[in-house]
């Protein structure tokens, strides 16, 4: 289904029209007061508010009218379905976007080919370093390119979603407010701080929250050991492997430490959740990229204990391609959902303003 | 205490066939949560027979967004003061001096203590919400409304080990000489079966979803009412109780009821159908006429009078009908308005006489005065010379398009109910029954003999359901 189609956008319009007309949510999350601010929903606004939405699932727990009363709201799951949409029309080309965000399969497949590419690969290289397997600048030629044009990909995308939702020129006000919201997940917090309805019905809980936090942070950590290693290799000239306590190990251990626990908490609870209250169509998907998640993770720690073993060359084929393969789906799988839901909060911070 | 699933499935009787239960509680509301929950606390062995079927447990209070509380200075996200007597006047103002002085301010008074223990049992308040800025002193919130509250309760219950059987059908409250012993009850439409107890709590609602009994009161008029929370009131252990010499307060005709849009669902619309137009616009009946001040005071405090007075036209429908200047100044309506550039045009579409309601608004477009209009208070922008006058917020209608709502009554509850002590105790026509109590809207009309406070109904329900629980409790421990 896509947001041209009329009956995505039309069904939207229905709920967030009833929703409107009750407004006893308004206190859980971002999307209740914005709406407020509107009387009609044009397609920009329900992107915007469907981006806004983080799934928390509080409205509909509190709901009277889902199923079956006759008006059947499910607001997390509409609001999911736009946002899904949302980004699958914006992110160019379209066609890789709609078949790996519904497929965890074809994440899986894209994986595992991946992976088995550099194991061919390091099948004749050396032992010891890194780069004895791999040398460096086959590595920057193979990632540089894997990394900026996905890239390129979701800036492009997130321009076309800007003008759709009516962005403005950022201030530091706008990026001040809408950090403060995604340091903290504010969000996922309910309005009262006790957490969200993610996975145990009714009932308030800090697991989604705590573990997106975690990935979140943990993806950030091993971002920024990567980024200081980079630095290291060119303006020290201090090539990896690196000890464990330099700033790029300081930084990944932690990281990728959350980022594993992190993962497996979310896969775990959103095993327990409702999928009936998501994007149905894409819950093997968003499985999938989460244990991708893991696996880069995973991987990268294990590539740390085996250093100097036998198991290296073999772990680290199996950490590139896991690598390679996020980036190469940065893009086209839920990854994005992280740039469009930073760009709603930035865009809900010049709304609030008027 | 051993902790008893909610949803355990069983055909026999509820733990047990021949168990009795320290405190039967009868109905699943607000006010049966309350009682249940304060039982329990206390020590109880309680067990909840809830008529719905789980989706729809917790009878009107799912619907209610709300409750009137007291308070000497800033409490929780309530503003200001609100005392006893401010409080008392407006019920005063509402009900005409129809209430029970002592039991209203008794549910007055202990409104303040409700609020903190309301939120040590999982309710959660917010601010105002957006477009009911007015009640931001007076009345706290429940963040995700009424069915937020409703689940917190239930949790509550589950974590006490209180036993809760959904679709559980009263039928029948056993009273033998002044006391109560068991109640018939059919689970899940199965046969009859008793469920015994030391003492009863009944908080089962009024009866408005019974047209039957709606129309043996009001007439063949009560078959056009819409009925705007649970079908599932229907008044069963009202009836049986009264039927069994107990004494009922209140007069059958006297129900919170308001104006509601006329394409609502028969049952269960709830929030959403509300219309907020009235005081910006013209309501005129189905011949075209108009037959009240729309604009006689601020909508919060009329809202509750339109219901009657849309029940006494014809065929009950009222059309209320605004102009383009209007449409963005009341929240949304849920159905979409019927749309015109003329208001003959409008007053077909709407299947009156356009013709009609053409002079009706011509009429009043010349009776207006200039002024300065403002929409959120009593302007004084007057109609002169027009029988009956608009007293406020008069603007000609005159800018297309023209938008137009049908108005049906819609009823939130009934009042006629049971008599209780200042106890909740239920009162038989031979004496204080000695272990039976009631709370919530089954009682309501003691305190609100007509006219409706806004979120008084769950200030009832909390301050009288937790007395029904402590003395349930008292009772048998």
């Amino acid at each position: 289904m896509s947001f041209e189609t009329p009956g995505l956008i039309n069904e939207a319009r229905r709920q967030i029209e009833i929703c409107n007309a009750c407004r006893y949510c308004e206190g859980f999350c971002a999307v209740f007061p914005a709406m407020t601010r509107n009387t009609d929903f044009a397609a920009g606004d329900l992107s915007h508010l469907a981006n806004l939405c983080h799934n928390c699932r509080g409205c509909s727990y509190s709901c009277q009218y889902t199923e079956p009363h006759e008006f059947a709201l499910n607001v997390p799951a509409i609001l999911a379905e736009v946002r899904q949409d949302s980004w699958e029309r914006h992110i160019r080309p379209a066609a890789l976007a709609r078949a790996f965000h519904s497929r965890g399969v074809a994440i899986m497949g894209l994986m595992v080919l991946v992976i088995a590419v550099f194991f061919y690969a390091a099948r004749s290289g050396g032992e010891g370093s890194f780069y004895a397997v791999f040398s460096h600048n086959t590595l920057v030629a193979l990632f540089l390119p894997a990394f900026v044009l996905p890239l390129l990909s979701v800036a492009l995308g997130l321009r076309s979603y800007w003008r759709e939702t009516g962005g403005r020129r950022i201030t530091p006000g706008d990026l001040k407010g809408a950090f403060a919201s995604v340091a903290v997940m504010k969000n996922l917090a309910g309005g009262h701080g006790e957490g969200c309805n993610f996975e145990k019905e009714n009932r308030y809980s800090q697991r989604r929250r705590f573990s997106h936090q975690a990935i979140m942070y943990g993806f950030l950590l091993c971002f920024a050991a990567t980024g200081i290693a980079t630095l290291m290799h060119y303006l020290l000239d201090m090539p990896a492997p690196y000890g464990l306590l330099s700033p790029p190990k300081l930084l990944g251990i932690p990281g990728g430490i959350l980022m594993v626990l992190g993962g497996v908490d979310m896969i775990l609870s959103k095993l327990k959740a409702d999928p009936t209250l998501g994007a149905q169509r894409v819950w093997g998907g968003e499985m999938a990229f989460v244990a991708l998640l893991v696996a880069v993770a995973a991987s990268g720690l294990a590539l740390y204990a085996a250093t100097g073993s036998t198991l290296m060359p073999g772990l680290l084929a199996l950490h590139l391609g896991t690598v390679l393969t996020l980036f190469l789906l940065l893009p086209f799988s839920k990854m994005v959902h992280g740039f469009f839901r930073l760009a709603a909060l930035i865009v809900e911070q010049q709304k609030k303003r008027g | 205490m051993s902790k008893q699933k909610s949803q355990s499935p069983r055909t026999a009787a509820p733990g047990g066939g021949g168990s009795l239960w320290d405190v039967v509680v009868v109905g699943g509301g607000n006010a049966a949560l309350c009682a249940a929950i304060t039982a329990a606390e206390a020590g109880a062995k309680v067990i909840i027979l809830e008529g719905a079927p789980k989706f729809y447990r917790g009878g009107n209070s799912r619907h209610t967004r709300n409750f009137r509380c007291m308070h000497q200075g800033p409490v929780s996200v309530l503003t200001g003061v609100y005392e006893e007597e401010e409080y008392y006047n407006d019920l005063l103002l509402v009900t005409k001096g129809r209430t029970d002085e002592h039991l209203a301010r008794l549910a007055i008074r202990t409104s303040e203590e409700c609020l903190p223990w309301m939120e040590a049992h999982g309710v959660r308040f917010q601010p105002s919400l957006s477009g009911t800025l007015s009640l931001s002193r007076t009345n706290a919130f429940f963040l995700g409304g009424g069915k937020s509250l409703v689940n917190a309760y239930y949790n509550c219950c589950e974590d006490l080990g209180v036993t809760v059987v959904y679709e559980a059908q009263v039928q029948h409250v056993t009273l033998e000489g002044g006391r109560f012993s068991d109640v018939e009850v059919s689970i899940r439409g199965g046969a009859t079966e008793k469920i015994r107890g030391k003492s009863v709590v009944l908080a089962s609602g009024g009866f408005q979803s019974d047209t039957d009994w709606l129309t043996r009161a009001w007439g063949p008029a009560a078959a056009n009412f819409l009925i705007r929370g649970t079908p599932y009131n229907r008044g069963v252990v009202l009836k049986n109780m009264i039927d069994q010499g107990c004494e009922s307060v209140g007069d059958p005709t006297q129900c919170h009821c308001v104006a509601i849009d006329g394409r609502a669902p028969k049952f269960d619309g709830g929030i959403v159908t509300r219309l907020d137009c009235v005081p910006f616009s013209v309501v005129v009946n189905k011949d075209g006429d108009r037959f009240y001040d729309e604009g006689e005071d601020t909508w919060p405090k009329r809202y509750a009078i339109w219901g009657r007075l849309v029940a006494a036209q014809p065929d009950q429908v009222g059309f209320s009908v605004i102009d383009a200047k209007s449409k963005n100044l009341f929240m949304p309506s849920v159905f979409p308005a019927t749309e015109a550039n003329t208001i003959e045009e409008l007053g077909e579409k709407l299947g009156i006489n356009g013709a009609r309601l053409a002079a009706t608004v011509s009429a009043f477009n010349a009776a207006c005065r200039p002024g300065t209009f403002h929409p959120t208070e009593r302007d004084g922008m007057a109609t002169e010379g027009l029988t009956p006058p608009k007293t406020n917020w008069a603007r000609p209608i005159d800018q297309p398009p023209f938008y137009g709502y049908s108005l049906r009554p819609g009823v939130t509850f009934t009042y006629l109910g049971l008599k209780v002590s200042d106890k909740a105790r239920v009162q038989h026509a031979s004496g204080p029954l000695e272990n039976v109590w009631s709370a919530g809207e089954m009682i309501a009309g003691s305190i609100l003999g007509e006219g409706y406070l806004a979120g008084f109904g769950m200030t009832i329900g909390t301050v009288f359901g937790r007395l029904a629980g402590q003395e349930a409790a008292h009772h048998v421990l």
